[in-house]
């Protein structure tokens, strides 16, 4: 009596490595199905012919001069906050307190602008806000710090009731600040005076934020990959213990590297607030905060790889929502659209992780 | 051997993780009523064998037959199934449940669970073979050797009657050991089939009935022990003569160079770690620590590296000219600020000593990268200190760009103690400095401990393996519990005596 025996049949296995050009092939074929599945879900759910849609979506994020730089004012305030919170990811401190740390930036910003407008100089306003966005944004991010250095609290908890707070100290001084009143809103801060306005490179509105940015990305990378403080960062992440054996003062480096990650969130708030918006809700962050940490773990913490991961996030969002527009959609399909394409872009990573293979039994009966 | 039964074979095994090949074409025979020693340097795939027989892995390639009929592992129940049970090294129970409730965790027998009626059963296991083992007892409240009973009678009470262990004596002491061998020989004869992995000769010489050799994932072949002698397997495994001897040069000019008095550590939950402890460590000396695991070693090595705060006691760094520095109450850089060069090879080498997932280079700058004034870092000189470690240690790697988590056990220690001695330490504290490393690596280990003690260098050496300790060390301090139960001389120093002071102060049977 023979058994036939039954192996497992698909095998998983750890690669290596794997060459570079390998892996972005495997992500690149991983967006072509997502879109070939994209296709099907469409005609199936709305019987609309998937390339309309789809150069629909290309025309929402690029087809108007106008819709392109909106695009690029997304881009640049999204990967801003995708910047700030990836120190303290590669730290492995969970900052998911971007949010708030954006919008208390904010409010600081609007408060100069409100309280100090046209009481002094352009200049020296500007100067103000720029130092009380940074610090507001930066204390926003230090409370959990300290706490967690101190008394080791738990930051994810912590950072996510700070963006509570936050929004609640923005509801409560948009009331207090309301123009008119009753009205419920700021609207429009010196509106006729333009006090406190980010300055604009020529016609382009947006410029000057995508310009900041950009450079906010390369100082971001070289201080992560080439600086002694990005190696304290990268060491604490790894193993706490090994950065006590080699003498790093853990605490000091938790609560120095959430300074500048809410330093720059603080700084992504001016941006919003002084620079495009004039004016600042409740949700001017617009759920940003949590976005970013999607960037942040997409590009494996390179701020390089994030310009990239941010402006495909930026790109599905505009298109999925021009497609509703366009086609009288509820808002949500685009958002099935962009869960699918993220999805699959997610899971190819399993793919450049990991092997299948697909075991040959051939066993010789005998 | 013919008239014995094969209760194992295993034919052309392959199995590859990604590009490695851990083990190409192996056959292996298992027989009842015999104790197998399966041997082999790290990463020669022992382990990687035997998980295949367990069934946490399946192989790419090859066939397994249990009494002659072929089989198919695929999970470690189909391998209970067979009658296979594996002892891993760390063990797998849960603290909080008793030894009985452990044993029959994942049993899914019929009927109502009558604990009384397991404990009666694991009774009669224990009695069959002699072991000593209390049903009733909460495993957080044993010892190593006793939890690790307990997973031997978790697989007989599963019915196994092919036993794999793991390198079951690395956490044991020489007393304990010699109980767990005469358990497996009792075992032997009552007919069960048993394979032991493990790098320490003698006790393959003493337990073992045949060893199987592996040497790069292949099958070097296999004879009965008493035909054959360490050298003569350790040459099968290395692929080369070498030899076996641990040169012990005599020290080098000794003079005090820390003096640890009164020392006494509480752990963070407040428990007592070590208790006025107190010795001496020379210059050009290496001083051997031995004590069962979990004694306090840990807590006296970070205590004098600044990383475990002292509750009480000194330590007094004694410089060439005489002046003496307290390290009590400093922290590991104004260590270093004092001009003090202690060097410090822990453990735990990937948690603590290294980065897994740094490279070599990045590895190399742990200690030193705050030098210089520069807000960024220099890489230049970790990257030549990097490649020079390579090459003078003969460090196994497809470069220094490689994170050392992809590196062999040997290697990483390799680097970890490179590293260690590349900054000329004037104190070198090492904690396991071989565990888990086969003999060719743990012999380039006591080479360049020997080195630095050469050198004038004040060595200690934190070990587990007695017959190591009493030839390499030149005076051997013994943990029993947190407190000094003696300071022994290396020379001369017998096992039994060493071995007796680590499970009693004083070493004194009933003082």
């Amino acid at each position: 009596m023979r058994k036939q025996s039954k192996g497992p049949i698909v095998h998983i296995s750890k690669r290596s490595a794997l060459p570079w050009y390998h892996a972005w092939a495997i992500r690149g074929a991983a967006i072509l199905l997502a879109l070939v599945v994209c296709a099907f879900v469409t005609t199936a759910l709305t019987g609309e012919d998937p390339i309309g849609v789809y150069k629909t979506m290309f025309a929402g994020a690029f087809g108007t001069k106008r819709k392109a730089w909106i695009l690029g004012q997304n881009l640049a305030i999204l990967l801003c906050i995708s910047l700030a919170v990836t120190p303290a990811f590669k730290m492995r401190f969970w900052n998911i307190g971007g949010e708030g740390q954006v919008l208390i930036g904010g409010l600081a910003t609007a408060a100069c602008m409100i309280l100090l407008g046209d009481k002094i100089p352009n200049w020296l306003l500007i100067g103000i806000m720029i130092l009380a966005s940074i610090a507001a944004g930066a204390i926003w991010g230090g409370i959990p710090a300290i706490c967690k250095a101190k008394w080791n609290t738990n930051e994810t908890l912590f950072t996510l009731m700070m963006n509570y707070v936050a929004t609640q100290l923005v509801a409560f001084f948009v009331i207090v600040w309301e123009v008119p009143k009753g009205a419920g809103k700021i609207g429009i801060i010196n509106q006729s005076t333009q006090a406190g306005w980010l300055p604009q490179i020529g016609s382009y509105k947006y410029l000057l934020n995508i310009l900041i940015v950009a450079v906010l990305t390369i100082l971001m990378y070289f201080y992560l990959s080439r600086s002694k403080q990005g190696y304290e960062i990268a060491v604490v992440g790894e193993s706490e213990r090994t950065a006590r054996y080699v003498g790093i003062n853990v605490g000091r480096v938790i609560v120095r590297t959430m300074l500048i990650s809410g330093g720059i969130c603080g700084l992504a708030g001016l941006l919003l607030v002084g620079g495009t918006d004039h004016t600042i809700t409740t949700t001017i962050a617009g759920g940003r905060g949590f976005t970013a940490v999607m960037v942040a773990w997409l590009a494996k913490f390179n701020p390089l790889v994030m310009v990239f991961t941010s402006f495909l996030l930026v790109f599905l969002s505009r298109g999925a929502s021009e497609i509703s527009t366009i086609y009288g959609l509820n808002h949500s399909f685009g958002d099935i659209l962009t869960g699918i394409i993220l999805f699959f872009i997610i899971g190819s990573e399993f793919f450049i992780s990991y092997r299948l293979s697909f075991l040959k039994h051939t066993k010789k009966e005998g | 051997m013919e008239n014995k039964t094969a209760a194992v074979q295993m034919r052309d095994i392959t199995k590859r993780f990604g590009t490695v090949l851990a083990n190409d074409r192996v056959w292996l025979d298992i027989y009842r009523g015999e104790i197998l020693a399966l041997l082999g340097e790290n990463g020669s795939g022992k382990t990687t064998l035997m998980n295949m027989l367990s069934g946490i892995y399946f192989p790419d390639e090859g066939q397994i037959f249990i009494n002659g009929e072929e089989a198919v592992i695929r999970s470690p129940r189909d391998a209970f199934g067979y009658g296979i049970g594996m002892i891993h090294q760390h063990f797998k129970l849960v603290d909080v449940l008793t030894a009985a409730e452990n044993i029959v965790l994942g049993l899914k027998e019929p009927g109502r669970l009558n604990m009384d009626e397991v404990a009666k059963k694991v009774k009669a296991i224990c009695d069959t073979y002699g072991f000593d083992v209390d049903p009733y007892q909460k495993v957080y409240n044993m010892s190593v050797s006793q939890k690790q009973t307990v997973e031997i009678v978790k697989v007989l009470y599963r019915g196994a009657d092919i036993l794999i262990l793991d390198e079951p004596t690395a956490v044991l002491t020489p007393q304990e050991t010699e109980k767990l061998f005469a358990v497996l020989r009792n075992m032997r004869d009552a007919g069960k089939a048993i394979v032991i992995i493990t790098h320490k000769m003698h006790e393959v010489e003493e337990l073992s009935d045949r060893v199987a050799i592996l040497r790069h994932g292949q099958f070097v072949g296999d004879m009965l022990t008493k035909k054959t002698n360490a050298q003569e397997m350790t040459n099968m495994m290395v692929g080369r003569p070498v030899t076996l001897n641990i040169e012990r040069p005599d020290p080098v000019d000794p003079k005090p160079r820390v003096e640890v008095k009164g020392l006494t550590v509480r752990d963070i939950e407040g428990t007592l770690k070590l208790e006025d402890v107190s010795f001496t460590i020379n210059s050009g000396e290496i001083l051997g620590i031995a004590g069962i695991s979990g004694c306090g070693q840990k807590e006296l090595l970070e205590a004098i590296a600044g990383l475990q705060p002292a509750e009480s006691g000194s330590i007094c760094y004694v410089e060439d000219d005489g002046t003496r520095e307290e390290l009590v109450g400093k922290d590991p850089l104004s260590i270093a600020d004092m001009g003090v060069c202690l060097s410090f090879v822990p453990e735990d080498r990937l948690g603590m000593g290294l980065v897994g997932s740094m490279d070599l280079t990045d590895n190399m700058m742990l200690r030193s990268f705050r030098k210089g004034k520069s807000f960024f870092t220099d890489r230049k000189k970790p990257r030549q200190l990097a490649e020079k470690v390579v090459k003078d240690l003969d460090v196994v790697t497809p470069g220094v760009t490689t994170p050392v988590r992809r590196l062999s056990g040997g290697n990483v220690q390799k680097v970890l103690v490179g590293r260690e001695i590349a900054s000329a330490p004037s104190v070198l504290l090492t904690a396991y400095a071989v565990r888990g490393l086969d003999i060719n690596a743990s012999y380039t280990i006591y080479d360049l401990i020997n080195q630095q003690k050469k050198a004038g260098v004040a060595v200690v050496y934190v070990g587990e393996d007695l017959d190591v300790l009493l030839e390499l060390c030149d005076r051997i301090l013994v943990l029993c519990g947190g407190k000094v139960s003696g300071i022994v001389e290396g020379r001369g120093a017998s096992k039994p005596e060493v071995g007796m002071m680590m499970t009693r102060l004083g070493g004194k049977k009933n003082a």
